[in-house]
């Protein structure tokens, strides 16, 4: 069982900010009117940063990534999470003996 | 209703959000302890962070040392839509206490938040509802995420067996779950083309808020084109 200081900040300090959004709506509450577009704006952030986060192992790795993630965005047409997730892997894997 | 039965109601509504997010933290753990995240460390992020979409993409984005800075804004920056949840959900807590509020929001997730605002249509929201589902689903999360830590570390690399990738398709499925049509589709491109090509020419970890912020840019531009087409949408969305 061991704790690195470091991790320790990191952890605390991802918690200060996720406590500091769930508390936001006790000062918001009922004065937050957004126009369409920042209303957009808010709703594309969650899709925003988990593209951003995995687009260099989706397009930058190689081309078995590649076309793996290809696969995987297929399947989240149709399958629930962790389907999508055993598809990929197991494309992943298929591609990377192949390529 | 008495509060035990108010939060058996509470219990009988999030069990199956509960049972689908079992091999979610199982695979949180695992990928956790992949990164070199201790089980101990991957529970008390469990317990004071308590977001699994904001979880994976730390443990996708850690090193070691840890990117404190990088963590905390990509945690910032997909919990931001909490700040929409709560602004609507606050309203309702009327039979709550001051500390039952600082509690009970401290634990709200997608999941939580959306059994609530239902129940809130049809009757009042009360303590025992909320933490009926809250306790249990927190207690779950924190158990299968430290669980998948231990036996993660036991099977050592998950590149072996392509589970370095699963990070990947995951978050093609959660970004399919956010999908909202046309705006999404931009939001993804522009995202993703800047988020890899900064990868690339700069460098770890800022492809993760070059990646966002064209991401917001396209999505701001995109709803542009229908604002006069469409009615204003109403509250927040998860």
């Amino acid at each position: 069982m061991t704790l690195d200081p470091l991790n320790l900040i990191a952890i605390l300090g991802m918690a200060v900010v996720t406590y500091f959004t769930r508390l936001a709506g006790l000062a918001l509450a009922g004065r937050l009117d957004l126009s369409p577009r920042a209303q957009a704006a808010f709703d594309a952030i969650p899709p925003a940063v988990l593209i951003a986060v995995i687009a260099p192992s989706a397009l930058a790795t190689g081309w078995a990534e590649t076309g793996a993630a290809v696969i995987a965005a297929l399947a989240a047409t149709r399958l629930p999470l962790l389907g999508v997730v055993g598809v990929g892997v197991v494309a992943v894997v298929a591609l990377r003996a192949v390529i | 209703m008495s509060a035990l039965d108010d939060a058996r109601l509470g219990f009988s509504d999030i069990w199956p959000a509960m049972v689908a997010a079992i091999p979610v933290g199982l695979l949180l753990g695992a990928l956790a302890a992949g990164k070199g995240l201790s089980p101990l460390e991957v529970f008390l992020m469990g317990a004071f962070v308590f977001a699994g979409g904001a979880q994976f993409a730390a443990v996708e984005l850690w090193t070691s040392p840890a990117p404190v800075w990088a963590l905390v804004f990509s945690t910032l920056l997909i919990n931001a839509r909490h700040i929409l949840m709560s602004a609507s959900v606050v309203p309702k807590l009327n039979g709550f206490s001051t500390f039952q509020k600082l509690l009970g929001l401290y634990y709200m997730a997608d999941e939580n938040w959306a059994l609530a605002e239902k129940r809130a249509r049809s009757r009042a929201l009360s303590p025992a509802y909320w933490f009926g589902m809250a306790v249990p689903f927190v207690c779950c999360w924190l158990t299968t995420t430290t669980l998948g830590a231990i036996i993660g570390a036991a099977f050592g690399d998950p590149k072996r067996l392509g589970a370095d990738f699963a990070f990947t398709a995951l978050f093609i499925a959660l970004t399919a779950s956010f999908w909202k049509g046309r705006v999404t589709f931009w939001t993804v491109a522009a995202a993703g083309i800047a988020s890899a090509l900064t990868y690339k020419l700069v460098g770890a970890p800022w492809h993760v808020a070059a990646g966002a912020i064209c991401g917001l840019l396209a999505a701001w531009l995109a709803a542009g084109d229908q604002d006069e087409a469409q009615p204003a949408t109403e509250g927040a969305q998860s």
